[in-house]
Parts: structure tokens; sequence; C-alpha cells
């Protein structure tokens, strides 16, 4: 893409324009890897983009981005994603 | 078709100014995975107006171009015409509007576009408020439904675009929900094949301007389409084809789900059941939407 040198009102695409988001979390969605199907119902219904969705159709979670909303542990049919409450200690 | 056929290309960027729980994202995400990257879109004032972010970043991976309220037909017109005048007719135009800038701000100039058989795909979602500017009424608010600017609950019922839109005559015509994104997936496919102009609108729940939890999003959407609250429809050729659930119930193949099932999740309607449950406004509801279908039979099947 071209970009100017000088200042125009033209914005740039970058991942994380407004920060990392994941700091907005208060349930952190952990995902269970045996019990997962493969079914990409998270990954298709994730707002926020951070369900990675691998070659071989398994799950990721990007947690620096991720919101918390938990949208996917909602429409995961088996279960397989469970939200935990974030807690300092890491 | 499977969740799976769906492209795996990303134009949207994780780390955007959107609510947790959006569906406004959501759908953004299959519009992009089902035009890609050849596409400009024109956003008006609208919560999308938000999600792109602060200058000088933006989440949104391909040419945007933010414009007033009203003009979001007219702008995507513009935009078109000097596509069409510089040669390129590989690049689809999109403009993407909320309900307010579709209903109420901008019917003038979709109207207009329509008219002008501009080549473009029109896409409005309806998350039933203005909740960019903090939950304002609008022509898509439903009966009894509070807002900021109705608070004991809106006493007129939304108006149906979609009919307005039919009156157009226009190739290609949809109503979709975020919860169905293959039907989406598959509705936005077929509109990019078109030419002519094209108009496709997406039911978006919106967890703040509706007060449900966030996590509660595509469960709020399958729900509006199984009370009968929103149906799934096309319109080609001018003749309509219901799709999914939406079929099974015009052809009163299954049951639709009372609709209280559906507003008592939601916190815009709970003057309706806090302090007593108001019987005779919920039974109301339930009657415009049994004569909705009621006319929908009569007129589709």
């Amino acid at each position: 893409m071209k970009k100017y040198k000088v200042k125009t009102t033209i914005s740039y695409p970058k991942k994380g324009a407004t920060g990392k988001t994941g700091n907005w979390r208060v349930f952190r969605p952990i995902l269970d890897k045996e019990k997962c199907v493969k079914c990409l119902r998270c990954w298709i219904f994730c707002p926020e983009a951070t369900v990675i969705r691998n070659k071989d159709n398994s799950i990721d979670i990007d947690y620096d981005y991720c919101k918390g909303c938990g949208i996917c542990a909602n429409v995961c049919k088996i279960k397989a994603i469970t939200m935990k409450r974030e807690s300092m200690d890491k | 078709m499977a969740i799976k056929e769906i492209p795996t290309e990303e134009c949207y960027m994780p780390g955007s100014a959107a609510c947790p729980g959006c569906p406004a994202t959501m759908a953004l995400r299959i519009v992009f995975k089902a035009i890609g990257k050849k596409m400009m879109m024109i956003v008006p004032a609208c919560c999308t107006a938000v999600i792109e972010s602060m200058h000088p970043n933006t989440s949104f991976n391909i040419p945007t171009m933010n414009i007033a309220f009203e003009a979001a037909a007219a702008g995507a017109s513009g935009v078109e015409a000097g596509l069409r005048k510089q040669g390129k007719d590989d690049i689809t135009v999109v403009a993407w509007a909320g309900d307010g800038g579709t209903y109420d701000i901008g019917i003038q100039a979709l109207s207009g576009a329509l008219e002008r058989n501009t080549n473009f795909i029109y896409i409005c979602y309806n998350n039933q408020i203005y909740s960019n500017t903090g939950i304002q009424r609008s022509g898509a608010t439903p009966y009894a439904a509070w807002t900021t600017t109705t608070v004991g609950g809106k006493t007129e019922y939304r108006k149906e675009m979609g009919e307005i839109i039919q009156a157009h005559h226009i190739p290609y015509a949809a109503q979709a929900c975020i919860s169905y994104p293959e039907d989406l997936y598959k509705k936005i496919r077929k509109a990019k094949q078109m030419k002519g102009p094209k108009y496709i609108e997406i039911m978006a729940p919106c967890p703040p301007g509706w007060r449900f939890g966030m996590e509660r999003t595509v469960e709020m959407g399958t729900l509006s389409v199984e009370t009968g609250a929103w149906a799934l429809y096309e319109f080609e050729n001018d003749e309509i084809k219901f799709n999914g659930i939406s079929k099974l119930l015009l052809e009163e193949k299954i049951k639709p789900k009372p609709i209280e099932d559906w507003i008592k999740l939601q916190g815009r309607f709970r003057h309706l059941f806090i302090p007593k449950k108001d019987v005779k406004k919920l039974q109301e509801i339930q009657d415009h939407t049994n004569q909705i279908w009621e006319r929908y039979r009569k007129c589709y099947l």
C-alpha cells in the first residue's frame, strides 16, 4: 500500500488500532483441545477475530486482543471452551 | 454449505474499538470473507465509524470512506461512477450503514441510488436503535421497547424496510441474521455476482442497546428468527423465497416460539415484566407478529 510522507487524513491498517484490547477482559476463555471437534463455530462467531483457525482446522485463542465476551463458550455445543475469571497471578 | 468452506482470509484486524460481543464486527467479518479484498466500503456515521478506530490507525484492511450520516448510498454512487470511468469493474462497492442511516436518515439517498440502478451492494445491519449515539429510538425499534428517548416503551410499531426496498424492484434484496453465518455468506456471494443495486439487511442484536449479557448475541439472533420477530428471505426477480427456519414457519411446518421467549431476555422490555407482568401488552406484541406472518402467507406462499 502506498504511504504518504506528508501528514494526511488517511488511516492505515494496523493490528490493535485501539491498543491491546485483551486488558478489557474479566473472564478468560480456556479451550480444552481434547474435547474440541473442530466444528469452527467459535471461529466464525468470534466478533473480534481472536479465535485463530489453523490449517488443520484446530483453534487457538489470541489473548492479546480477546475482549472476553464469552460468545465462543456460549456457542460451543460440546462445552470445550470454559470461561475462567482472570486472576493477578498467571 | 458448512462453516469449514468459508475462507480463512481476515480483512478485519483484532484490537478495534467495538464493544465486547458486538454483532456488527461479526457480520463485517463474514462480509469481508464473502467479498474478499477487492472491495471498497462507504461507511456513514454509525457504530462502524467507531469500530474503524482512531486516526492514524484503522482496523479494516480494505479501502474505506467515511461520509455524512444521510449520504451512504449517494457516496457509493459516486465511488461506483469513478471506478466505472476508470474501467475498474472488478471492484465491489459496498455501502455499510446502520438502521438509523437506512430507515430514517439515509432512506432518501438509498431510494435514489436504487432508482438510478447503481451497481453496488447496500448492507444495513439492523440493531433496532441508534446505538452509537447512545441508544435512541429509530424507525426499526419494535413496539414497547425502551430506549433513552422512549422511556416508557415505544408506542409505535417498526416499519418494514424490506417491503419498501421491494417496491423499487431491484435485482436482489435479502434479509439475514448474524446467527446464521452460512446463510449470510451465501446471500452476499450471490449479491456479489449480480449487476445492479443489491440490498441486504442483517439482524444484529446489540448487547448494550438491548440490555442483555454480551455472551448472548448469537442466542438472541437465533431466537428473533425462531419467534418470528425477524424473517430470513431473498427477493429475486420480483419473487420472494423464504430461507431456513423462516421457510418452515411460513409453511407452518413448525410452530413459532412465543415472542415472550425472546423479549423476556432483553432488559429493554423489562418494564413489561417488573413489577407486574403486563399481559395485555405482551398479547398485543404477539398478535402483531402473528398478523405480519398472516400477511406473509397471504402474499408470498
